[in-house]
C-alpha cells in the first residue's frame, strides 16, 4: 500500500537508544501542540547553552538605569557600545542579558530538582506498591501528611528555616513533590505487579529489587515521562515564585522570579522591567505543558 | 423511515468496509453479502482479525471515527441503513436491533441499579411510563430465568454473578422485542457450565420472541449448537457459507478443512491422530496476497490459478445456500482422516515426579466490621485447596480441570513457591516443596519446575528484548554463564519452539499472540525442567494458533520426557492432551482417574455436567443435556457437606448437605468423591455418544 503503511518499520526497532529517541521525536511530529511545546523548550535550552555568546552585556554590570527597550548604550571604558534590546532595570542592568543568563538558573535547577524528586518518589512508590502491607501504610500516610500542607507554606517554612540557597531550593522541591510522584508510581505498580511476567520473575526466584527496577519500572515509563514534563513546568513556577518571594537564589545573580520582585514597585512607570521576565517564565512553563500534552496525545493513540 | 415487514430482516449486499489508521487504509470487510430471514439464526465464525465483529458494528452503523463503508448496502426490513441519519438510527438501535457483548460487566453501568438500566429501554423507545416499564422488565427478567427478579431490579451489577449479569444484558436486549439480535461472543467470558445455560436460554428466547440472530463466535462447536446457517470468515472475506449440515459434513474450503483439523474433536488423539495446525500465519491486513487470501497457507495452492484476480463466491451445488470462495473447490477433497497429523508413538511413562498428599491451602480473611467483632467471628478461612491427593509421573500429562474459583490456580502457586501450603505435602522429585517459598529454593530446584502462563500478552515483559528475557532465565538457573554459550542456548531454544533466530533482538510488541506464547514455552524449558505447569496456555489464542502451540508443547514434552501439569477448563482439549485427569470443584477433588475413565461412566455428577457443557463441533456426536441451576457458592461460605450439593442434579438427600462424601475407589485407582454408590453411578448412560462409523 502507501508509504505511510511502512513508516513505522523504516526505523529498525530496538536497535540502540539513539534510534529509539529519534523515533519518539518522529512521532512527536504528529502532534502540533507537542511541536510548539518542544520548540519553546528547545528555544530556552539553546539560549541557556549559548548565553556567553549571545548575551550582549554582562548580566550584573550596572550600566544605565531606567532605559526603555531599544535604547542605545554609547559604550564606556570597560564595556563596548550596544543596544538595550529589552531596556534596563532600576540599577542599570541589561534586562535581555539577565533573562538570557537567568535561563541557565532555571534550566539547571528545575530539571535537577525534578530528577531528584523523581528518584525519591519512584523509590517510595515502588516499595509501597510492590510490598504493600505496612510499608505501603507507612509511606502512604507519610505522603498524605506532606500533601495536606499547602505547598507554598511548605516551601516558605523549609527555606526560611534553612536559608535561601540553591541546595535548599532543590531540597524543598524534593520534599514537596516526591509524595505526589510516589502516589502515581504506586498506582502504576499496583497494576503492573499482577502481570504474568512479574509472576514469571518471582517463580524463577528473582530478588525483589530486580523485579521492581527491571521488570516493573520500565513499563511505567510512559505515564511517568508525561508527568515529569508537567512537573518540570510546576517546578519552574515554584522557582519563579520563590524568587519573587525573596526566597530564591541570593542576588545579584540573575533569577527570573527575583527580577520581577525587584522591579514590581515600578511596574506602572516602567512595565518592561516586569513584563519581559514574566513572558520568559510563562513561555517556558507553557512549553513544558504543551510538550506534556503532545506526549500524552501520542501515547494515547494506537 | 418506513419499515417493510415483508422484506428480509437484514439484507447486506457487497459490503466493503475500511478502517483508516496511521498505517493507511485497511480493508476490514471485503465483498460481504448476507440475508437474514425472520427467526433465522446465523453464525459468523473466524479467528481474530477476520472482520466478524466489524460486520456487527457496520449493521449497528457504529464504526468509530476511523471506519467507513466504501460500497455496498445494508438494508434492515427494506430500509437502507448506510444513508440513515443519526435520529432515525437512534430509533432503530436498541429497539429494532439489539446487541449483546462479550463482557457483561463492561456492558452494565456499575453506578446504576439494574432496574434503572432496564426500564430505560422501553421508556426511551416507546415512551411508556415507569410503572409499565417496570412490569415489563420484571416479566423479561423472569423469562431469562433469574431467581428473584424483584431483588435483581434493586441490585447493582457487582452484586450478581457474571452469568447473571449476562442474563440481565440479554433481558435488556429483549425488552424492546427487537427483530434482530447481534451477539458478539456472548459466552466467551463465562465458565463452561454457565455458558451452556446461557446458550440454551438464547435459543429458547429467540424462538419464543421470533427474533433473528447473528451469532459471532470463534467456537465452531457453539455455532453448531445455536445456528442454522454459518459463515466462515478469513482475513476480511467470507470463504465459505452454508447450512450447518452442509458445512460441517461437507466443508469445501481448505480453510474450513484446516479449522476442523485444529479442533480437538473426540476423534483426535495426541498419539494416534494429532491435531494438524494450519501452516503459516494470518496475513496482516495491508499485506494480503494477490488472489486468494488463504493461498500462502493452503495445501491445494496452485500458482497461476490461486494467486490471480479477485475471487468470488461460487455455488457448490449440494444446496442453494452452500457457497465457497475458492477457484479449486472441485478438486479439493475433504477427507476427515487426512485432517490429522502423522501418528506418534506414545511417551514412556516413568517414575513418579510429583506426589501431592493431603495438600491444603487456606487463606485467612479478617473481617473488621462491627458485626464480626461482636459475634467474635473476626477471622475466617478461605479453603482454596482442601485435601488434594494425586501424583504425576515422568513423561505424563496430568490435567486439572475446573471452573473459575475451583482452586486450580492456587495449587499452581503453591507448586511454584509463590504461596506455601497450609498442610499436607507436595513432593517434587522426592523433596517436599510445599512449605518452601521460592526464595528459599535452589536454582536447580526452581529450574526443574517451571510454568507457562495463560495470557500471551502478559507473559513477556514489553520493555525487554526476547533474547534478554530468555538469557536471564538461563543465567539465573545456572545452565550457562559464559555470554557466548548463553546466547547459543537461547538460539537453541528459539529453534526448539520453531521461531527464527532473529527473534532474539525483537521486542514482545512485534510478536503475535502465538509467537509470544512460544517464547513463554521456551522460557519455561530453559532450565531443563522435569515438570512444567501450563495454566490454560492456549485458551486466549485463536483456534489455528492454539493447535500449533498445543502440538509444539507435546512435541517438546515428548523430546524431553517432561511431566506436564495442564490446567484448563476446556474438557475437549484435556481429553486430547491428558493421560490422567483431576476434576476440581471449590478447592476439592471431585473425581480423578485416567482420561478414558473420566469420559465414561461412572461419572461424578459434576463431571457429568461439565462433559455436557462443552460444545463439540461434530454434528454426529450426540450429547445428553444437563444444565446446572444456580451459581457457584462463595468460597467464603462453602456448603458444609459435599461442595457440589447446592447445584447437583443427582442429589440424594440431606446427607449431601451435611456430610462430606468419602472417596470411592475403583480397581484401577479411578476415584470419585460422592455419596451415590459406584454401582449406581456405573449405570448412568454416557453423556457423549460418538457414532461407531467415525472410527
Amino acid at each position: 500500500m502507501s508509504d505511510a503503511t511502512t513508516r513505522d518499520e523504516t526505523i529498525p526497532a530496538g536497535s540502540g537508544a539513539l534510534l529509539r529517541a529519534l523515533r519518539a521525536i518522529a512521532l512527536l511530529r504528529e502532534s502540533w501542540i507537542g511541536m510548539i511545546g518542544a520548540a519553546l523548550v528547545l528555544f530556552w535550552m539553546v539560549t541557556a547553552i549559548l548565553a556567553p555568546v549571545i548575551a550582549p552585556f554582562e548580566p550584573n554590570a550596572t550600566l544605565m538605569p531606567f532605559q526603555k527597550p531599544g535604547a542605545v548604550f554609547p559604550g564606556n571604558a570597560d564595556v563596548a557600545a550596544g543596544t538595550f534590546l529589552l531596556g534596563t532595570d532600576h540599577i542599570g542592568r541589561d534586562i535581555a542579558s539577565r533573562l538570557i543568563w537567568g535561563s541557565r538558573t532555571v534550566l539547571v535547577h528545575a530539571p535537577f530538582a525534578t530528577v531528584c524528586a523523581y528518584l525519591v518518589g519512584i523509590l517510595m512508590g515502588l516499595a509501597a506498591g510492590y510490598y504493600r502491607g505496612w510499608v505501603d501504610d507507612l509511606l502512604s500516610r507519610l505522603a498524605d501528611i506532606i500533601l495536606s500542607f499547602p505547598v507554598l507554606v511548605l516551601y516558605v517554612i523549609i527555606i526560611a528555616h534553612f536559608g535561601a540557597s540553591a541546595a535548599n531550593i532543590v531540597f524543598a522541591i524534593i520534599f514537596a513533590s516526591s509524595p505526589g510522584i510516589m502516589r502515581i508510581v504506586r498506582g502504576l505498580v499496583l497494576d503492573l505487579r499482577n502481570r504474568d511476567y512479574v509472576a514469571a520473575a518471582q517463580t524463577r526466584g528473582e530478588p525483589a529489587w530486580w523485579i521492581m527496577v527491571v521488570e516493573i519500572l520500565p513499563n511505567a515509563r510512559g505515564p511517568l515521562i508525561v508527568d515529569a514534563c508537567l512537573r518540570l513546568g510546576y517546578v519552574t513556577i515554584t522557582i519563579g515564585v520563590l524568587g519573587f518571594l525573596g526566597l530564591g537564589l541570593p542576588p545579584p545573580d540573575p533569577d527570573w522570579g527575583g527580577m520581577i520582585n525587584e522591579t514590581r514597585s515600578m511596574a506602572l512607570a516602567f512595565p518592561h522591567m516586569v513584563v519581559f521576565p514574566c513572558i520568559a517564565i510563562s513561555s517556558l512553563i507553557l512549553g513544558f505543558n504543551l510538550l506534556a500534552d503532545g506526549l500524552r496525545e501520542i501515547s494515547l493513540r494506537d | 423511515m418506513q419499515l417493510d415487514e415483508s422484506a428480509p430482516v437484514l439484507e447486506i449486499r457487497d459490503l466493503n468496509l475500511s478502517y483508516y489508521t496511521r498505517a493507511g487504509e485497511i480493508p476490514a470487510v471485503i465483498d460481504f453479502s448476507l440475508t437474514v430471514e425472520k427467526g433465522e439464526s446465523i453464525g459468523l465464525v473466524g479467528e481474530s482479525g477476520c472482520g466478524k465483529s466489524t460486520v456487527a458494528m457496520a449493521i449497528m452503523q457504529y464504526m468509530g471515527h476511523n471506519g467507513a463503508i466504501k460500497s455496498g448496502s445494508i438494508k434492515f426490513k427494506g430500509v437502507e441503513l448506510t444513508t440513515l441519519g443519526p435520529d432515525a438510527l437512534r430509533r432503530l438501535r436498541g429497539s429494532e436491533i439489539a446487541m449483546i457483548y462479550q463482557e457483561p460487566f463492561a456492558a452494565l453501568n456499575p453506578s446504576l441499579t439494574l432496574g434503572a438500566q432496564l426500564v430505560e429501554v422501553p421508556m426511551t423507545h416507546e415512551g411508556i411510563g415507569l410503572g409499565e416499564a417496570r412490569e415489563r422488565a420484571l416479566s423479561v427478567l423472569t423469562d431469562v430465568r433469574l431467581p428473584d427478579p424483584e431483588r435483581v431490579m434493586d441490585a447493582y451489577p457487582h452484586q450478581i454473578s457474571g452469568g447473571q449479569q449476562q442474563r440481565v444484558v440479554i433481558a435488556m436486549a429483549l425488552l424492546s422485542n427487537p427483530a434482530l439480535l447481534l451477539l458478539d461472543e456472548p459466552t466467551t467470558a463465562l465458565d463452561v457450565t454457565v455458558e451452556a445455560g446461557i446458550t440454551k436460554l438464547i435459543a429458547e428466547l429467540s424462538e419464543k420472541y421470533g427474533t433473528s440472530q447473528i451469532y459471532i463466535s470463534h467456537n465452531l462447536g457453539l455455532i453448531l449448537e445455536v445456528c442454522s446457517r454459518v459463515f466462515v470468515m478469513y482475513s476480511g472475506e467470507v470463504v465459505e457459507e452454508g447450512s450447518i449440515a452442509a458445512l460441517f459434513d461437507r466443508p469445501r474450503h481448505p480453510y474450513t478443512h484446516g479449522l476442523f483439523g485444529c479442533i480437538a474433536l473426540p476423534t483426535a488423539d495426541k498419539n494416534a491422530a494429532p491435531l494438524r495446525p494450519i501452516p503459516g500465519q494470518l496475513p496482516l491486513p495491508h499485506l494480503r496476497p494477490a488472489g486468494c487470501n488463504f493461498g500462502p497457507r493452503c495445501d491445494h495452492f496452485v500458482s497461476g490459478q490461486c494467486d490471480q484476480g479477485v475471487l468470488s463466491m461460487q455455488g457448490v451445488g449440494d444446496e442453494a445456500s452452500h457457497r465457497v470462495r475458492c477457484v479449486r473447490w472441485q478438486s479439493v477433497v475433504h477427507d476427515p482422516e487426512s485432517s490429522h497429523g502423522a501418528p506418534q508413538a506414545p511417551i514412556d511413562i516413568g517414575d513418579t515426579v510429583l506426589e501431592v498428599e493431603h495438600m491444603q491451602k487456606y487463606y485467612e480473611v479478617r473481617d473488621r466490621s462491627l458485626a464480626a467483632l461482636v459475634s467474635g467471628q473476626g477471622v475466617r478461612w478461605v479453603k482454596a485447596n482442601e485435601a488434594l491427593d494425586f501424583d504425576a509421573r515422568r513423561g505424563e500429562t496430568v490435567a486439572i480441570v475446573g471452573e473459575s474459583g475451583c482452586g486450580k490456580s492456587t495449587f499452581a502457586k503453591v507448586l511454584m513457591g509463590l504461596e506455601t501450603a497450609t498442610g499436607g505435602a507436595v513432593r517434587h522429585e522426592g523433596r517436599d516443596i510445599g512449605s518452601i517459598p521460592v526464595r528459599e529454593r535452589s536454582a536447580r530446584q526452581i529450574g526443574a519446575l517451571q510454568m507457562v502462563f495463560q495470557n500471551p500478552f502478559d507473559t513477556l515483559n514489553p520493555s525487554h528484548t526476547v533474547g534478554a528475557q530468555i538469557a536471564r532465565v538461563i543465567r539465573k538457573f545456572g545452565v550457562e554463564t559464559d555470554p557466548a554459550l548463553v546466547r547459543q542456548r537461547v538460539f537453541q531454544l528459539l529453534d526448539t519452539v520453531k521461531l527464527p533466530r532473529d527473534f532474539f533482538y525483537r521486542r514482545p510488541r512485534q510478536l503475535s499472540g502465538g509467537q509470544k506464547q512460544r517464547i513463554g514455552i521456551a522460557r519455561a524449558f530453559a532450565g531443563n525442567p522435569s515438570m512444567v505447569i501450563a495454566d490454560e496456555p492456549v485458551s486466549a489464542l485463536d483456534v489455528s494458533v492454539a493447535a500449533a502451540v498445543t502440538e509444539l508443547l507435546t512435541e517438546i514434552q515428548r523430546e524431553n520426557e517432561t511431566t506436564l501439569l495442564f490446567i484448563s477448563h476446556d474438557l475437549s482439549v484435556v481429553r486430547y492432551l491428558a493421560d490422567r485427569i483431576v476434576v476440581m470443584y471449590l478447592g476439592q477433588i471431585m473425581e480423578r482417574g485416567r482420561t478414558r475413565e473420566i469420559f465414561e461412566p461412572p461419572y461424578h455428577p459434576y463431571t457429568e455436567a461439565l462433559l455436557s457443557a462443552v460444545p463439540i463441533a461434530d454434528p454426529d456426536v450426540r450429547k445428553r443435556e444437563i444444565v446446572l441451576e444456580g451459581n457457584l457458592p462463595s468460597v467464603l461460605d462453602p456448603p458444609s457437606g459435599c461442595p457440589f450439593s447446592t447445584r447437583c442434579p443427582r442429589k440424594v438427600g440431606t446427607i449431601c448437605d451435611d456430610e462430606r462424601p468419602a472417596v470411592q475407589l475403583t480397581d484401577h485407582g479411578h476415584a470419585i468423591a460422592c455419596h451415590i454408590p459406584l454401582r449406581e453411578l456405573q449405570e448412568v448412560p454416557p453423556v457423549i455418544e460418538i457414532p461407531e462409523a467415525a472410527e
